[in-house]
């Protein structure tokens, strides 16, 4: 197949490698910051450099796709975003269950030492005879 | 943990917590609590105010009752966690649910301990399908009661016929697996479950229920679809999850002990 559009894809190219750099050096800087913790930034990175790898590599993808039995490139692509963009929603909704019911926990902790606390303080006075 | 402090307020000798779940009931709180002290034995009260926006919780400090206010709303079900794991913590060797809308009878709180008490059984549900005169329920209720009586059955082996009361009573080894582990809203059919997979053993107890006194109830009728459809789910997936034998043999263990 003759490569007419080689110009055009150059471009292209450039910019999604710009792209892909972009995020990952935001990536860091919101690690550095303390904005974005460790455990998730690696999924960050691990998008990110795969979207480099193969921005910089264009013609991997077509490969990957013709391995795996899909004639059409961008319909590999496609998949593989919808996948990933499930994967993330599915760890996202786990994270969010999980900090619900550590939340929920502390509530219930902090509910419970406060009455201690004012007990204490009701021995001072106000207290009846607490039953 | 055990540190002298901590059981400044529980009192000498009682090892019953009533648990008394509120939401917004200053209008029933006192007869509630007049309730208890009339007829439920020697116990200690603890009313969990689920973050009312009335002054429940002021009512029933005034009471002399103990009072836990949750810093936001959590639910029936942490409402009831947060007083498992007030139990768990102070010692008590049984816990109780009583609803803070006036609808459990106090004087029956004696026949809804014994099981607990004899060794007989680590939960104990008070059944309105049970009592003389029994319970019919009307229309739609009636249905969504049949459909849980069923699923409650598939789920935990057990047969249940009042899932959904909230008049149950709980030894320690119960206790402390629900403070891990108990449903934030619409727990009563799911707990069920949880706790016969554990190894708890459970009976019903005929129980009486009254009307609501006042307020509103916390299940209204837009909400019913959604009762069903979460307590459905939540019970058959339960129902796929593996057994856990290391605290069934635990819970069992710890109920030789104590019998």
């Amino acid at each position: 197949m003759p490569d007419f559009s080689d110009v055009q894809t150059t471009r292209i190219q450039h910019i999604a490698i710009g792209l892909c750099v972009i995020l990952i050096a935001s990536v860091i800087g919101l690690i550095r910051k303390g904005r974005l913790r460790e455990e998730y930034a690696f999924i960050w990175f691990g998008s990110a450099l795969t979207l480099l790898f193969f921005s910089v590599f264009r013609r991997a993808f077509d490969a990957v796709a013709r391995f795996l039995g899909i004639a059409y490139g961008p319909s590999f692509l496609l998949l593989v975003i919808l996948f990933s963009g499930f994967l993330f929603l599915v760890h996202f909704s786990i994270v969010i269950s999980r900090h619900t019911e550590e939340n929920k926990r502390l509530a219930q902790e902090v509910a419970i030492l406060q009455k201690l606390a004012e007990k204490t303080d009701a021995d001072h006075g106000g207290a009846k005879d607490d039953r | 943990m055990g540190a002298p402090k901590m059981t400044v307020s529980r009192t000498a000798g009682a090892d019953v917590l009533v648990i008394v779940p509120a939401r917004n009931e200053a209008a029933n709180i006192d007869d509630v609590i007049a309730d208890l002290r009339a007829h439920a034995g020697p116990c200690d009260i603890l009313v969990v105010d689920d973050h009312s926006t009335d002054d429940t919780a002021a009512r029933a400090r005034s009471l002399g009752v103990h009072v836990v206010r949750l810093p936001y709303n959590l639910g029936i079900g942490g409402a009831v966690q947060t007083g498992f794991r007030y139990a768990r913590r102070m010692g008590y060797r049984h816990a109780l649910q009583f609803d803070g809308d006036g609808q459990h009878a106090a004087d029956q709180i004696d026949e809804l301990l014994t099981p607990l008490r004899s060794g007989l059984a680590d939960v104990a549900i008070g059944s309105r399908f049970l009592a003389a005169g029994g319970f019919r329920g009307t229309g739609m209720r009636r249905v969504g009661m049949r459909m849980f009586q069923w699923l409650s059955r598939a789920t935990s082996g057990i047969r249940i016929t009042d899932t959904t009361s909230g008049f149950r009573a709980y030894r320690a080894p119960a206790i402390r697996f629900l403070v891990d582990r108990y449903p934030s809203d619409y727990p009563e059919v799911e707990s069920i479950t949880h706790l016969a997979r554990a190894g708890f053993r459970i009976v019903e107890v005929p129980a009486r229920m009254r009307e609501r006194q006042a307020g509103t109830s916390s299940i209204g009728l837009k909400r019913t679809v959604y009762y069903l459809v979460k307590v459905s789910l939540a019970s058959v997936v339960s129902a796929g999850r593996p057994r856990k034998p290391r605290r069934d043999e635990q819970a069992r263990a710890d109920a030789r002990k104590r019998a």
